[in-house]
């Protein structure tokens, strides 16, 4: 594998885990449980989806393939989609949707704060611009999961069973292959191992405040980094492709 | 819990150029916390602000509308209490 190979895979996973999980805070648009919270959801899935513009443009530059970020992002299939199977779950309820983006959220701050030191230019500038963003996000939906873990019995309840379904999903956050052992090695990204550690202390200290139990069960799902999705992709994707599929080339 | 048992909250914002906080409108939120992230959602999310201050709306005492006439309407025939009788000096620009 080359240095680009390995460049273009680890860029294109980060622009799809941007790029599918703004897809599905999308669907809370006009649906919010408050509208301060409607606004709030939709400011996140707006960044997210700025984030992976920037990265899938940085990915067609790098593959340097005659695709830019529209073709990437709209006319793949299924198994091309690399994004880990966490995102992609579906809403559910408001503790559901708030769990997944804090498991989520964990995990990026301190991805991008590594990262943004990386000896790649273009990925550290995105990482640092990212950031900004990420930790709001991190302190949302961190304050979120407080309030509903140590809310009332019913909240608790909710988004306990939330974080039982979801943690199933979160060793994938984690995913390494040779593409990020290559890029480890010529420190353009960060250790694995040190993102885990960070993300670690950090759900830990959150779930203690929030009352909430991490499941003893841990057992893991994994399989989209390599393409291999959850029923729901199908139909995300129907959704995100369809003008693309039914107008070629058209713009707006 | 609902929305509606949630208390109301005035928000002031401070945008780049000003001095002081101008109220800019209320919403509802569980907390003191989540109404400034809230405010910052809803109220300065096209660059409005840098800074937010929340008050919860029943700490707010209002003057009594029905007393407008006893309050100000006594100043409207007090001319003299604006400085307008004065020749201001050549050379002050900001007065």
């Amino acid at each position: 594998m080359t240095k680009n190979e390995a460049l273009f895979n680890y860029t294109l996973r980060l622009g799809d885990d941007s790029l599918i999980l703004g897809q599905r805070l999308a669907e809370w648009c006009g649906h919010g449980p408050i509208l301060e919270e409607d606004i709030a959801i939709t400011n996140i899935s707006l960044d997210l989806i700025g984030q992976a513009t920037n990265l899938l443009n940085y990915a067609a530059l790098i593959e340097n393939k005659d695709r830019n970020a529209d073709n990437i992002a709209f006319l793949r299939l299924e198994k091309e989609y690399c994004n880990i199977l966490l995102v992609e779950q579906l809403n559910g309820d408001f503790g559901d949707t708030m769990m997944r983006q804090f498991l989520f959220d964990a995990f990026r701050k301190p991805l991008f704060e590594m990262l943004q030191f990386s000896k790649d230019k273009q990925l550290a500038a995105i990482a640092e611009k990212s950031l900004k963003e990420t930790k709001y996000h991190l302190k949302h939906s961190s304050e979120w999961i407080i309030r509903l873990g140590d809310g009332t019995e019913e909240s608790h309840q909710r988004v306990q069973n939330s974080l039982t379904n979801l943690w199933r999903y979160t060793d994938e956050l984690f995913f390494t292959d040779e593409s990020d052992t290559l890029l480890g090695e010529l420190e353009i990204i960060p250790d694995f191992s040190k993102i885990k550690e960070v993300w670690s202390a950090n759900v830990t200290a959150v779930f203690e405040q929030a009352t909430l139990q991490i499941p003893a069960n841990n057992w893991q799902f994994e399989g989209g980094r390599k393409g291999r999705h959850s029923e729901h992709m199908g139909y995300l994707l129907a959704e995100l492709q369809y003008m693309q599929r039914a107008y070629p080339n058209m713009e707006w | 819990m609902t929305n509606k048992d949630w208390p109301l909250w005035e928000i002031f914002i401070r945008s780049k150029q000003g001095l002081n906080h101008k109220h800019v409108g209320s919403l509802r939120a569980a907390d003191a916390e989540m109404a400034v992230e809230n405010a910052r959602d809803v109220y300065t999310r096209r660059s409005e602000g840098i800074s937010i201050w929340v008050i919860e709306s029943n700490n707010i005492h209002a003057s009594d509308s029905s007393d407008a006439d006893m309050l100000f309407e006594p100043s409207n025939t007090k001319v003299y209490r604006h400085p307008t009788f004065y020749d201001v000096p050549d050379g002050i620009s900001h007065m």
